[in-house]
C-alpha cells in the first residue's frame, strides 16, 4: 500500500500543469477475490446518491467533498447521479486532508493533493465528504478538522463506498455503499476507472505481519 | 528530498518540480478565511541572520507560522555574536534548544554548509555572501511558471551584477535543472572569473538581447560588497545596463519583467517598468511565502530523513 500512495494523481487535480511525483499505478487483480464489479459499484452508488436525496430533502444545499485519490471521482459520480434526479447541477469538490493528518510524522513527507472548493463555498451547506474505504477514521477526522478552516457547514455528513469496521475513533458513515467484513490482516482496494483504468473492490490477504504498525488509514484506494 | 537546501544545484528535477507543485497547493491558502495548517505544530524553526534583510526574514517567518511552527528569531545584532560568539557555538547553542530547523543567513559564502554538520535540524540556505540563495530561486521558477505556464524551453536574462549575486548563481543552476535557456547581461568587469563553466550565455548587450527573451530578471547593484570600481559612474551603468521603457519595449508581448529586491528605482530598473504589469516584483513576495512554506513542509513535514535523530528525542 505504500507504493501506491505518492502522487496526488487524481484525474481532477492538477490539470494542464506538470505534475512531478506521479507514478504509474500497476495492478494485477489476480492478487485477491473481487468483492464488487462495476454494475454493483454503479448500483451502491445510485442506492447511496438516492439516500442522499431523501435525507437532505432533495440535496438542496449538499456539497459533495472526495478526498482525494480516489474520494475525488466518487464524489463527482455522485453529483452527477444527484443532478440527473433532480434536475438541477450538484457541487462537487475535493478537498486533501494530507496537511492535518496524525500521521504525517510516521512516513517522508507526502505530496499533497488537490483542493477544489465548489464557487458556492460551504458555508451554512451540507457537505457531505466522500471516500473510498472507511476503516481507522483517521482520515475522515484530518477532514473534519481541515473542513472546519475552510468554513461552517450547517452539517457534516461522510459517504463510502467500503466499510471495511476496525474504527480507531468514535466516527461512523452516513451512508454506505458496501459493508465488508475484514481482518486486520486483509487489503481492501478500491480500483476506480478514472484512477485505475477499472472500476473493482478487491479484497486480498496482506503481508504475513506487521499488522498495522503506524495504525492509520492506509492510502487512498487502499484500506489494510 | 535531502534534509537540507543548501545549494539549488542539490535540487533534482523532480525535487524542484514536487516543491512547485507543493507550493502551488499550498499558495491556495492565501483565500481562505483561516490562513494556517496544523502541519509542523511543535516543530521550531530558528531564523539565523547575520546579515539584514526585510523580505526573506519575513516571508520565512510567515512560512513557518502558517505551518503552526514555533519560530525563534535570531540577528546577529545585539546578540552574542556581537559579543564574538563563534558560528559554531551559536550553532551548538541552537541544538540545545531543539531547533528542527535553521534558516540561516550569513555574510560569508559556506557558512550555511559548514553548520549542517553541526546541527541535526535541517538547514536552509536563506542566503551566504555571493553563493547561492535557493528558495529565491524557487520562488522565481514558481512566479514564471504562474505567469507563462512553462519552464521547459522559458528564455530567461538576468542582468546586472551577477558577480556579487547569489540569486543569479542559484538561478541559474535551478532553471537550467528546469530546462530553461538562460542568459546573463553584465558588464565584463560584474561577471565571475568562472562563468564560462555555468550552464549558460553570456552577452554584453542588453538591447540586443531583450527581443529573444520571455523573462528578464534585474538584479541590483550590490554596493556593499564592492571594493573596487567595477564601472565608471552609476549613470553610465543605468544607460546601459539599466531597464527603462524604452528598452521594455523591445520585449515580446508576452514578456515579465522581474526583481528580487530591494531595488533601487531610476539605477538597474525605471520606476516606470516596476510598477508596470509586466513586472511581477510584488507577486515574487507573495510567492515566496508558499515556497518556503513548501520547503520547509517537504523538509520537516514527513519523517527524519537522516535517521541519525531519533524520533521523540526532541
Amino acid at each position: 500500500m505504500h507504493a501506491l500512495r505518492p502522487g496526488g494523481a487524481d484525474s481532477t487535480a492538477g490539470a494542464g500543469r506538470p505534475r512531478s511525483s506521479e507514478q504509474p499505478r500497476s495492478f494485477t487483480p489476480a492478487a485477491g477475490k473481487i468483492v464488487l464489479g462495476p454494475d454493483e459499484i454503479g448500483r451502491a452508488l445510485t442506492r447511496v446518491a438516492h439516500e442522499i436525496l431523501e435525507r437532505t430533502n432533495g440535496a438542496g444545499d449538499v456539497v459533495l467533498l472526495g478526498i482525494p485519490t480516489r474520494g475525488v471521482p466518487l464524489a463527482h459520480r455522485l453529483a452527477a447521479r444527484l443532478s440527473q434526479v433532480e434536475g438541477r447541477p450538484a457541487p462537487a469538490g475535493s478537498l486533501d486532508v494530507t496537511m492535518y493528518r496524525d500521521d504525517l510524522r510516521l512516513r517522508p513527507a507526502r505530496t499533497l493533493g488537490h483542493t477544489a472548493v465548489p464557487a458556492s463555498g460551504i458555508d451554512g451547506k451540507v457537505v457531505v465528504l466522500v471516500d473510498d474505504v472507511l476503516y481507522s477514521g483517521r482520515t475522515v477526522r484530518a477532514a473534519l478538522d481541515a473542513l472546519g478552516d475552510l468554513g461552517r457547514p450547517r452539517a457534516v455528513q461522510l459517504a463510502v463506498l467500503v466499510d471495511r469496521g476496525h474504527r480507531e475513533l468514535p466516527i461512523r458513515a452516513d451512508y454506505v455503499g458496501k459493508n465488508l467484513p475484514t481482518s486486520h490482516r486483509e487489503v481492501v482496494q478500491v480500483l476506480l476507472t478514472e484512477v485505475d483504468g477499472q472500476d473493482a473492490v478487491v479484497l486480498s490477504q496482506g503481508p504475513a505481519e506487521p499488522g498495522r504498525a503506524d495504525g492509520s488509514e492506509s492510502g487512498s484506494g487502499t484500506g489494510r | 528530498m535531502k534534509r537540507h537546501l543548501i545549494s539549488a544545484a542539490d535540487l533534482s528535477r523532480d525535487d524542484a518540480l514536487l516543491i512547485l507543485d507543493t507550493a502551488e497547493e499550498l499558495a491556495q491558502m492565501a483565500d481562505r478565511p483561516i490562513r494556517k495548517l496544523p502541519t509542523l505544530r511543535g516543530r521550531t524553526v530558528v531564523n539565523l541572520f547575520y546579515e539584514d534583510s526585510t523580505r526573506t526574514r519575513i516571508s520565512f517567518e510567515a512560512a513557518a507560522k502558517r505551518l503552526s511552527a514555533d519560530v525563534i528569531n535570531f540577528s546577529a545584532k545585539g546578540s552574542s555574536v556581537a559579543k564574538g560568539e563563534s558560528l559554531k557555538d551559536t550553532a551548538l547553542t541552537l541544538e540545545a534548544m531543539g531547533a528542527d530547523a535553521v534558516v540561516i543567513r550569513h555574510p560569508a559564502s559556506g557558512a550555511p554548509h559548514r553548520l549542517a554538520r553541526w546541527v541535526r535540524g535541517s538547514v536552509v540556505n536563506a542566503g551566504d555572501g555571493t553563493h547561492e540563495h535557493p528558495t529565491q530561486a524557487l520562488l522565481d521558477a514558481f512566479t514564471m511558471r504562474r505567469r507563462l505556464g512553462r519552464l521547459d524551453g522559458l528564455r530567461v536574462t538576468i542582468v546586472g551584477d551577477i558577480l556579487h549575486s547569489r540569486v543569479a548563481r542559484s538561478n541559474v543552476l535551478l532553471l537550467h535543472t528546469l530546462g530553461a535557456d538562460v542568459t546573463l547581461v553584465a558588464p565584463p568587469t560584474l561577471l565571475p572569473v568562472a562563468v564560462s563553466s555555468w550552464p549558460c550565455d553570456v552577452s554584453y548587450d542588453l538591447s540586443a538581447a531583450l527581443p529573444k527573451t520571455d523573462v528578464v530578471m534585474m538584479l541590483r547593484i550590490q554596493a556593499e560588497r564592492m571594493s573596487a570600481a567595477y564601472f565608471p559612474t552609476v549613470r553610465e551603468y543605468s544607460r546601459r545596463y539599466g531597464l527603462d521603457a524604452g528598452r521594455v519595449a523591445l520585449l515580446p508581448e508576452h514578456a515579465i519583467v522581474m526583481h528580487p529586491g530591494p531595488m533601487n528605482r531610476g539605477v538597474e530598473i525605471a520606476a516606470g517598468v516596476a510598477d508596470s504589469p509586466r513586472s511581477t516584483i510584488v507577486e515574487q513576495v507573495a510567492n515566496g511565502v508558499s515556497v518556503r512554506m513548501a520547503v520547509l513542509y517537504l523538509l520537516l513535514g514527513g519523517a527524519d530523513g537522516g535517521s541519525d535523530r531519533p524520533e521523540g528525542s526532541r
